[in-house]
């Protein structure tokens, strides 16, 4: 019952101020970029292969590659920094503003609010995963569909894949909740989550793909993990010889694994502490 | 409305590290009163109150509501009333930063335009909180406390930052709690700001208790003296001389130590020395609350 009255006002939290909206514009911005022009790109070199291959050399995708799901699962792919911002800021705001002490006030029991926080992430991850893919699908097909190709959309296959995707996008909601209590300052909590899912992991996973020893490792990476579990990524184009991938459950695990067990450590140490 | 229930301050002691915030701190604060918890900057008012409240954790004793610790309350914002500190999120509406906390603590929405009324936010509610005065951020923490219709407030430094007529306002606030029964803990670090709202004292310095009583008993602490004033002046220090009285000049005249003017008034009859004014000093409360604090702010 608690718990519940919880996750009502973690909702409210969310909803009641205008950061999720702002990452919402973003994440479509930046997924129907992602999506419609590469599609369009793609399109373009399949109908002119002369003038591809003279203007950029490796552009080509390989042959038998379906375009669809590469297209559509950039939501994912490139768009799941989002809902971890949004879950890092769900937990660090509370401590950026002093605003732990009306919410402890109001519900004593830690773990509640915690607990509320994951699941309300949750929801709130998989809610931005169905924009995401709305958007991705929406740009990547209408892009395919100008150039003739198939858009894939008659396929249970690709439905399954926006189904998994979204699964992927409310994991990552609560993979930052983990990470905001286990980092608890904002700023550092926000520069953590780009340069990670910008830089760091991108550079480890083509570093990693490099060898089959490195490779068994690198494709427990959050975001191979995530690729995994979607069942398409342009990193599976981009990072060359990188054949090794999870099963898509497998994929499933290895994020709520990490969400759960950093959410866990955090709970344990930081939320525990004093409040001042 | 809930019943005021007894706050209760048992042997508490609180340590950052090699620093000793509380020191076995004990007193009882009775509903029915405005009871104000008074000390300098640094004496250890917020941290006693943080762990009245479930906030931060005690090194040693106890703090609890009615033998209740707060972790233990059933209903906690139906019981107690907590304002700390005027923090909120910038981006949120009064209105929202209520309902967040209402949704939470499974009260009704409709106390939220309730409390706001009675704080007198009405016409800022839908306004984000950014943009407040203190004094309106001040006025949304005590909407929060209202949201359950508690039987205890605890409310540190309420009147920080408030103008004269927010000072008033919340004078009358406080004695109507009171009044309905319940118990108000008030902290703050001057006196002269809550000695007009406060009925009952707890007076703490370096984390230890100092005093605990009525705001009167505080008054007669410090020993009367006595003012006496001569057209004459020299012709009356003479006289106290000769009658063994010790004094010292002030601008308004002698202030002498003897509680009793009639026996100052017969050593100028004595020494046939007219006299200009013959009263009773009583010191000012502050003055006897600053000689039990030590003496100033150490913040």
């Amino acid at each position: 019952m608690n718990l519940v009255r919880a996750i009502g006002s973690e909702f409210q939290k969310v909803f009641t101020t205008r950061m999720w909206w702002l990452l919402a514009i973003l994440l479509a911005a930046y997924v129907a970029f992602m999506s419609g022009g590469f599609g369009a790109f793609l399109g373009w070199a399949t109908e002119n292969p002369d003038a591809a291959a003279a203007a950029g050399g490796n552009t080509t995708v390989p042959p038998g590659t379906e375009l669809a799901p590469l297209l559509y699962s950039f939501a994912s792919s490139v768009g799941y920094v989002f809902p971890v911002l949004l879950g890092a800021l769900a937990v660090t705001g509370e401590f950026r503003h002093k605003t732990l002490t009306p919410t402890f006030l109001a519900e004593p029991h830690r773990t509640v609010v915690l607990a509320a926080k994951f699941v309300s992430q949750l929801v709130v991850g998989a809610g931005l995963g169905v924009i995401a893919f709305a958007v991705s699908v929406g740009a990547g097909a209408a892009a395919l569909a100008g150039f003739g190709l198939d858009t894939g959309l008659d396929s249970s296959d690709t439905w399954a894949l926006i189904g998994r995707g979204v699964l992927a996008m409310a994991l990552w909601g609560a993979i930052g909740v983990g990470l905001g209590v286990l980092v608890v300052n904002q700023v550092a909590a926000i520069v953590i989550v780009i340069a990670f899912t910008q830089f760091v992991e991108p550079i480890l996973r083509v570093v990693a793909s490099l060898s089959d020893v490195t490779a068994s490792i690198g494709k427990f990476l959050p975001g191979a993990a995530s690729d995994a579990l979607v069942g398409a990524s342009f990193y599976n184009l981009a990072s060359l010889g990188s054949t090794e991938t999870l099963e898509w459950w497998q994929g499933g695990l290895v994020l709520f694994g990490i969400a759960v067990v950093a959410t866990v450590i955090g709970g344990a140490t930081t939320w525990r502490r004093d409040v001042s | 409305m809930a019943s005021g229930i007894p706050i209760e301050i048992s042997g508490l002691s609180k340590h950052f590290g090699p620093v000793t915030a509380v020191d076995d701190l004990s007193f009882t604060v009775q509903p029915g009163k405005v009871t104000g918890f008074l000390g300098p900057n640094g004496a250890g008012k917020t941290t006693t109150l943080r762990v009245l409240l479930g906030l931060e954790r005690a090194s040693a004793g106890t703090a609890t509501f009615g033998g209740t610790p707060y972790s233990g309350l059933p209903r906690p914002l139906e019981t107690v009333g907590a304002a700390l500190d005027a923090n909120f999120h910038p981006g949120r509406t009064a209105r929202n930063h209520l309902k967040v906390y209402a949704t939470a603590a499974g009260l009704s929405s409709a106390r939220v335009p309730a409390v706001l009324e009675q704080v007198g936010m009405s016409e800022y509610a839908d306004r984000r909180v950014g943009g407040y005065s203190l004094g309106m951020r001040q006025r949304l923490a005590l909407a929060y406390t209202l949201l359950g219709d508690p039987g205890v407030f605890v409310l540190d430094e309420p009147i920080n930052g408030l103008d004269p007529e927010g000072i008033k306002w919340i004078r009358g606030f406080l004695q109507n709690l009171a009044r309905e029964g319940r118990t108000v803990l008030v902290s703050s670090h001057l006196l002269s700001e809550v000695q007009q709202s406060v009925d009952e004292v707890v007076i703490i310095a370096k984390g230890r208790l100092m005093k605990t009583g009525t705001l009167a008993s505080l008054e007669l602490d410090s020993a009367p003296r006595t003012i006496a004033d001569s057209p004459d002046r020299q012709a009356l220090a003479a006289a106290l001389d000769a009658a063994g009285l010790e004094y010292t000049e002030g601008r308004s005249g002698f202030i002498v130590d003897e509680p009793d003017p009639a026996r100052v008034g017969h050593a100028a009859f004595v020494g046939g020395v007219e006299l200009a004014a013959l009263h009773r000093l009583r010191s000012g409360l502050e003055e006897s609350f600053l000689s039990l604090v030590g003496g100033g702010d150490e913040s």
